[in-house]
């Protein structure tokens, strides 16, 4: 179980290599890659040149390992790794990778996708996308508010 | 008490942290977000956008009614949009 917050690259093969390496209980690994991508979803804005990632350091980390402790308690993993970068990233370069072991694979892909939609809206990270016109902020979205709200427990 | 700012607040202020002491009569987050509003233009700018400003207390997200009892580190920002 682990969380790295950094600015360098990651290989998903070598990652998943390493946390399934000498087991033999692992039936199951779920990756997710996000990669910063070219095409503005607003209709009509320009396409992205490149965006940099700002977090809050000490806080991100908590959060993270917090939204990781939360999959543990509801699925039985045998391991996860959650990584994001920060800086400065064109189309095409991985952001973050969220991987997940279990012995079946409903479970690895339910907690790798929990995991993602959490940490959409509770790491600590804002995105600034430069177009030929400048920069700008972007905006939060409901539709990551609703992906993050359907994995809330019925109280 | 150390003052983080984050995203557009941190490039409208022009500042990435401060140092503050509010008077103990500021015993909220959305009391300080008015105390720290009156320190120069550019803060008074950003915390117009009181709407879209979010709070953690210590390293913990928070509301703007939350208690800044013994609070040593607030800081204010944007929604999130990593991943």
């Amino acid at each position: 179980m682990a969380v790295r917050v950094q600015s360098e690259a990651f290989d998903v093969g070598v990652e998943s290599a390493r946390m399934t390496k000498g087991r033999r209980d692992v039936g199951a690994v779920a990756s997710f890659v996000g990669i910063a991508r070219e095409d503005n979803p607003d209709e009509g804005a320009e396409p992205v040149i490149a965006m940099t990632l700002e977090h809050y350091p000490g806080m991100t980390e908590r959060q993270l390992e917090a939204i990781e402790a939360e999959a543990r308690a509801r699925w039985p993993l045998l391991d996860c790794l959650i990584i994001h970068r920060y800086g400065r990233f064109e189309p095409g370069d991985p952001i973050v990778l969220v991987l997940t072991l279990s012995s079946h694979r409903q479970v690895a892909f339910d907690a790798c996708q929990f995991l993602m939609d959490w940490l959409k809206t509770k790491a600590p990270f804002w995105k600034q996308e430069e177009t030929a016109s400048g920069a700008r902020w972007v905006a939060s979205r409901k539709s990551d508010d609703a992906a993050a709200e359907k994995w809330s427990k019925p109280s | 008490m150390k003052i983080l700012y984050f995203a557009w607040l941190r490039t409208e202020i022009g500042l990435a942290e401060e140092s503050a002491s509010p008077p103990a009569s500021i015993k909220t987050a959305g009391a300080l977000i008015d105390w720290l509003a009156a320190l120069s233009p550019g803060h008074a700018a950003a915390f117009e956008k009181r709407d879209s400003i979010r709070v953690a207390i210590d390293q913990e997200f928070a509301e703007l009614d939350s208690c800044l009892s013994g609070a040593s580190e607030v800081a204010f920002f944007p929604p999130v949009t990593g991943g």
